[in-house]
């Protein structure tokens, strides 16, 4: 059984930035990034936030990210608050995720990548995730779709598996990559399991190609260990803090981890991941690390799919 | 702090530079919080959550790495390997 707590050595670099109590760096830094912020970047980086559900969200947070440094995202299909009534609902969904959101984004710069599904809540109705999964195809070749996601479990039920399993028989059949939804809270660590013993008992899958989300502490080590990437989830309550995924990108390394803040609906924080920049370089953290978890991590992960076309800042 | 690679670069003096006072803080609001909870009139089962709550802040008292994740372990439903089968998946 693989443990939780186990992966091998790390490969990061040391910090570089000199730092006696966080200031220190931070203030040295700075200094050495003045044109960046004169030119309107808050954050002094540019990023991508991986996993982020803007239909969601104001036009005046696209505004915000963009002053943030963020360049690009991507928005996985997931549940509205409400269970759609029909496949025309998911249909009409997606049509927004493929042409209005791309167009928002555009208006700041920032570029719209979006993923297709029918997510674990809604999967419980296995008749209608049925209808959906038939018709995913008909926007898999629409620019800016990375694949299938974000599929999942929520409450580890046997219809969501079923759907789940469903699911990954179309990612493979239309070679597409997959973003993961872990559960939350008590049902995280029993539905990384099962996904992770539905993924690995699939040998045709390729392990590079699929991303696993909302990992913590217990969960994190299980997908690393397993080659998949791992996504860190920003919450401002109850889950995971800029601090703790600074932690986990301190103990098991930069490589095939991301960082979200999954902004959607509820109570989120779509600047999450400029947070954890901060909390980086509070740290002492040097840029390359920075950029490597919140920029050219995505880059490696997307680029693996045949909708990604990125323009990147000049 | 145990199993870590890249935070051997800082001394303890640093860590706790920036973290001893948010620490105690959140020390202070879980005294508060179980204060709050003993004010409160007990009414029948409370399905086993005081029990871990305090066997949670046990863990925080043992000398061993990983504490976030055992916490997390210890809120967390078991996993079944046989689920396939239970599941007949
Ligand atoms: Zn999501």
């Amino acid at each position: 059984m693989p443990s939780p707590f186990s992966r091998g050595a790390c490969s990061a670099s040391a910090a570089q930035v000199p730092l006696v109590s966080g200031r220190v760096g931070v203030a040295s830094w700075f200094a050495g990034q003045r044109s960046f912020f004169i030119a309107g970047n808050c954050t002094g980086v540019y990023y991508i936030d991986p996993h982020i559900h803007m239909v969601s969200r104001t036009t005046d947070d696209y505004e915000t990210l963009a002053k943030m440094g963020c360049v690009a995202l991507s928005e996985p299909a997931f549940w509205a608050g409400y269970d759609r009534g029909s496949v025309d609902g998911f249909r009409d969904y997606f049509e927004q995720l493929t042409t209005f959101e791309p167009k928002r984004a555009s208006w700041y710069g920032i570029q719209h990548f979006t993923w297709l599904c029918i997510n674990a809540k809604e999967a419980e109705n296995v008749a209608l995730a049925r209808d959906v999964i038939a018709m995913i195809p008909e926007f898999l070749d629409r620019p800016g779709v990375l694949g299938i996601g974000e599929i999942g479990l929520n409450k580890n039920t046997r219809n969501e598996a079923t759907v789940f399993l469903e699911h990954i028989e179309l990612a493979v059949k239309t070679n597409e990559q997959i973003l993961i939804h872990t559960p939350h809270l008590e049902d995280k660590y029993q539905g990384t399991r099962m996904i992770l013993d539905m993924l690995t008992g699939d040998g045709r899958l390729d392990r590079n190609r699929v991303l696993v989300d909302h990992v913590e502490e217990h969960t994190v080590g299980l997908v690393l260990e397993q080659g998949f990437w791992a996504g860190m989830t920003l919450y401002p309550v109850s889950k995971c803090t800029p601090q703790r995924a600074a932690d986990m990108v301190e103990m098991y390394g930069p490589e095939r981890l991301l960082v979200n803040s999954a902004g959607d609906w509820g109570p989120s924080k779509p600047t999450a991941v400029p947070d954890f920049i901060l909390e980086m370089r509070k740290r002492g953290h040097p840029e390359s690390l920075i950029k490597r978890v919140v920029y050219d991590n995505p880059l490696t992960f997307f680029g693996q799919s045949r909708g990604f076309r990125f323009n990147p800042p000049v | 702090m145990k199993g870590s690679c890249m935070l051997g670069e800082r001394t303890r003096e640093a860590v706790l530079e920036q973290e001893f006072l948010p620490l105690r803080a959140r020390i202070l609001e879980i005294a508060a919080g179980l204060d709050r909870l003993d004010r409160a009139v007990a009414d029948g089962d409370d399905g086993g959550r005081r029990d871990r709550l305090e066997n949670a802040i046990q863990l925080l008292l043992a000398d061993e790495p990983s504490r976030a994740a055992r916490i997390q372990l210890l809120f967390s439903r078991d996993y079944d390997e046989d689920w396939r089968t239970r599941f007949e998946l």
